[in-house]
């Protein structure tokens, strides 16, 4: 059987892409706060004053003729990550883990040359990874340092954790494993492995990888069984803050684990992707009706985490 | 609830607005559902030719009467150098021609288009049930009286009505093998006419109003034809029609009543030797072209103020532009219903539209040409690290070299379906192929072929919706069938319900419920 009946899917809670479009981010997400999100400067600048950690900005090009520029700005680091402000999806993002004179060294090893990088400058500002095909704004981070817990469970990149946020109530969570298939980049359509995440411990519930359920990660073979996010209550309380930060009702709030810094937050996301309830094997809406049906909101993130925590962990079903 | 109840108030106001004015248009106006709808017009020219004698000159025709059920499209009187003058009066339309003097043989012609319709004109009076006056006791000389009685005897004895009577009276007269009696009355100068007169007497004598009906049967290619005449009988408050030659009741087919009553046809003052003869030719035309004619000469105000009223050339871009609806909308059910990825929203629409021009098989192979080689050239510009418009500048211009040298070869080797390739929009092709470039880097082949593969398909669903006759027709002509599909637009964007790819993509879940259960 290739098809599913919708009757199964909606006994088991699934929200369809219309029912995310119709229900959740039109009604909860007001236009003008996109630009919140969608600006990844604007992200960054709004989380440093609420006070979280994020990766520190090495420098920004904004215009063509700055591109020159780009071998003083890079010079004195690393290790970097080239972004497009407006991006989306991960789109248009570079990581150099190495390099020396007149090569630069992707997680790959892959290795490439100033020029390369410049190019690949010059047409995110011209607009190619931004939504629209607006003029862009090119930004470069410090690279993030892989947490030694998840060693095992990545390849050649920094998995990261998806937590969906719902009127500022963390729903549901994903943690995104960089595979071999994915080019060490944490996206699920690329081949990232997806693994559902027990919202009461942190532990990892399922995974899967294209749609199909694994077991252990492909590339490293390690077993998902013993896999379980540490500083668990710090994230929850991260992603529950970027409701006050931002206003936007449904959102998707991507946290990472720094070796040396822990807990922070590297994007926002205002229109969160459907894949995550594959991963938890779990249906969204439930839990959605469960956080619309209360009648306040909780002021406190860390209270709202802690509610979370309760309401939807695995163990509060049986 | 109530922004609810509001939103399908006005999505059944749009849409019974739309269908309502459709079928206004169909019932009332009597444009055709259906393209293939095809009607007969007539084409009939009455030539009259008279010798005049040097005095003041007046000559009267009886026109045909206007009926409900034929549409005329257009009359026309022509004679050179007279007064001309339509009246109206109790006993029908006459057409009058006049002059002072004139001398020598003289022609008057009187042209007339019809057709058939089986649509209601309001604005067409029904014809007033005409009484009848009391039948003139006929002057018969003894003879002929004699051998009259005889007859009507005869007859009265097989008939049981009016009707009877009236048809077993036409079939004696007609008789192969005639009585004593019957060759009596009928003589040897048995003209039509003097046929016609005598029927109406005879049935007088028995008490039975009746007139004479002129009319012509309709053929095609005639010439030189002339009036039939007819008996109309006055029978239960209703005209019937008899055939004076069968006895068959009913208004023929493909007849036209010219003239009804004792009434001349054509009267000529200051002339002699009047004859009249009638020409008839009958053409086929497509049902929507007569309706539009009749319509906007009534200028009846929805057509008046249609696309109809455009000229032409702008009319064929509306053909065009009136079906990006239909296009639009399967777009809108792929995505909302199917769940199909396609590049760029609305790009399918634009492929369709060129694969209208194309043909559909030349169509795909042009756009897979054009898109392959786009996309070979283009992974070469990006690897001369060019600036990001300046690529897709150059990717225009290599776009437009490829259908140049398409067109230019397919031309040389007689391929003339190739040539159509200068339909395709350029810029989108170009837009199209730097995605698919950026989107190969990104995600790889696969992507590609997904959502290359998306594109084309909806292209070639809304190819197929949009190049059907029918479909094509009712856009053009039932403009207001937009409305209907705005509101099954309106309806689809409220609908929240999951797509079909939603269903392939979340049914490993189904599975993993049923091993939960175990």
């Amino acid at each position: 059987m290739f098809l599913t009946s919708a009757r199964k899917l909606r006994e088991l809670g699934i929200i369809g892409m219309n029912q995310r479009n119709f229900g959740l981010i039109s009604r909860y997400n007001p236009r003008h706060l996109y630009p919140l999100v969608d600006d990844k400067l604007k992200t960054k600048l709004l989380a440093q004053k609420a006070g979280i950690t994020v990766p520190r900005l090495l420098g920004t090009v904004s215009y063509q003729h700055d591109v020159r520029l780009l071998r003083n700005i890079l010079e004195p680091h690393a290790q970097f990550v080239i972004k497009p402000v407006k991006g989306s999806g991960g789109k248009g993002i570079l990581v150099i883990t190495e390099h020396d004179q007149n090569q630069y060294f992707k997680p790959s090893g892959e290795a490439l040359r100033l020029i390369d990088i410049e190019r690949h400058v010059s047409n995110i500002l011209s607009g190619l990874h931004s939504l629209g095909g607006k003029p862009d704004t090119v930004m470069i981070e410090s690279l993030i340092q892989l947490d030694p817990v998840f060693s095992d469970y990545s390849y050649e990149g920094i998995p990261d954790l998806r937590v969906i946020v719902f009127r500022g109530y963390p729903i549901m969570a994903m943690l995104r494993l960089t595979t071999h298939a994915s080019d060490g980049k944490a996206n699920l359509h690329q081949g990232a492995v997806g693994v559902g995440i027990d919202m009461g411990t942190g532990a990892a519930l399922h995974a899967v990888q294209f749609g199909k359920p694994v077991s252990y990660h492909p590339d490293t073979r390690k077993t998902f069984a013993e896999l379980s996010v540490p500083h668990w209550d710090r994230l929850l309380q991260l992603a529950a803050a970027c409701y006050e930060m931002t206003g936007l009702g449904y959102l998707g709030a991507d946290l990472v684990l720094d070796r040396d810094q822990g807990p922070m937050i590297i994007e926002l996301n205002a229109r969160p992707g459907l894949s995550i309830q594959v991963a938890n094997y779990a249906g969204l809406a439930p839990r959605v009706a469960q956080i619309e049906a209360l009648t306040t909101i909780n002021p406190e993130p860390h209270e709202r985490a802690n509610f979370s925590k309760q309401k939807f962990s695995v163990s509060a079903k049986i | 609830m109530r922004s609810n109840f509001r939103f399908y108030f006005l999505v059944v106001l749009i849409l019974s607005l739309g269908i309502g004015l459709t079928l206004y248009k169909h019932f009332a106006l009597g444009f055709p559902l259906l393209p293939d709808d095809k009607k007969s017009v007539w084409t009939i020219e009455a030539r009259i030719d008279f010798l005049a004698r040097g005095d003041p000159v007046v000559v009267s025709f009886a026109l045909p009467p206007q009926t409900p059920n034929t549409i005329f499209l257009e009359e026309d009187f022509a004679s050179p150098d007279y007064g001309f003058a339509e009246l109206q009066s109790a006993s029908g339309r006459r057409a009058q021609w006049s002059k002072r003097t004139a001398t020598g043989q003289q022609t008057a012609f009187y042209r007339l288009s019809l057709y058939e319709t089986d649509s209601i004109s309001p604005d067409m009076p029904v014809p007033a049930a005409d009484l009848p006056p009391d039948p003139i006791k006929p002057e018969f000389d003894e003879v002929h009286r004699t051998a009259a009685i005889t007859l009507l005897d005869q007859v009265r004895s097989r008939s049981a009505n009016a009707e009877i009577f009236t048809r077993e009276l036409i079939t004696a007269l007609n008789s192969s093998m005639p009585s004593q009696s019957q060759s009596l009355l009928l003589n040897e100068r048995s003209s039509e006419d003097y046929k016609t007169q005598l029927i109406i007497n005879l049935l007088a004598l028995e008490g039975i109003s009746a007139r004479i009906v002129r009319g012509l049967f309709l053929e095609d290619g005639r010439r030189r034809q002339s009036l039939t005449n007819f008996v109309e009988v006055h029978i239960d408050n209703e005209w019937l029609l008899f055939n004076q030659n069968n006895g068959k009741t009913g208004e023929p087919k493909d007849f036209l009543i010219w003239q009804r009553g004792d009434l001349s046809l054509l009267d000529v003052v200051g002339g002699r030797n009047s004859q009249i003869s009638f020409s008839i030719i009958k053409n086929i035309q497509p049902t929507r072209n007569l309706v539009l004619r009749d319509n906007l000469h009534k200028q009846a105000g929805i057509v008046d103020f249609s696309i109809y009223s455009l000229p032409i050339e702008q009319q064929t871009a509306f053909k065009m532009i009136l079906l990006l609806p239909i296009g639009a909308l399967i777009v809108v059910i792929m995505r909302l219903l199917v769940g199909i990825r396609t590049s760029g929203t609305f790009m399918p629409i634009l492929i369709a539209l060129a694969l209208i021009q194309t043909t559909l098989l030349a169509g795909i192979v042009i756009f897979l040409f054009v898109v392959g080689t786009g996309l070979l050239i283009r992974s070469y510009l990006s690897r001369l690290n060019l600036l990001f418009v300046a690529r897709i500048s150059a990717v225009i211009i290599v776009v437009i070299a490829i259908m140049a040298s398409i067109s230019i070869i397919s031309n040389k080797l007689g391929l003339d379906q190739a040539m159509t390739v200068t339909f395709f929009p350029m810029i989108i092709l170009s837009w199209t192929i730097e995605r698919m470039s950026v989107l190969w880097e990104e995600d790889g082949p696969r992507e590609v072929l997904i959502q290359g593969g998306g594109s084309l398909l909806t292209a070639i669903i809304a190819y197929l919706f949009m190049t059907n006759r029918t479909v094509e027709y009712l856009t053009f002509n039932f403009p207001e069938l937009m409305l209907v599909n705005l509101a099954i637009i309106l309806v689809l964007g409220q609908y929240t319900g999951y797509r079909l790819s939603e269903l392939y993509r979340f049914h490993s879940l189904e599975k993993h419920d049923v091993s939960d259960q175990r």
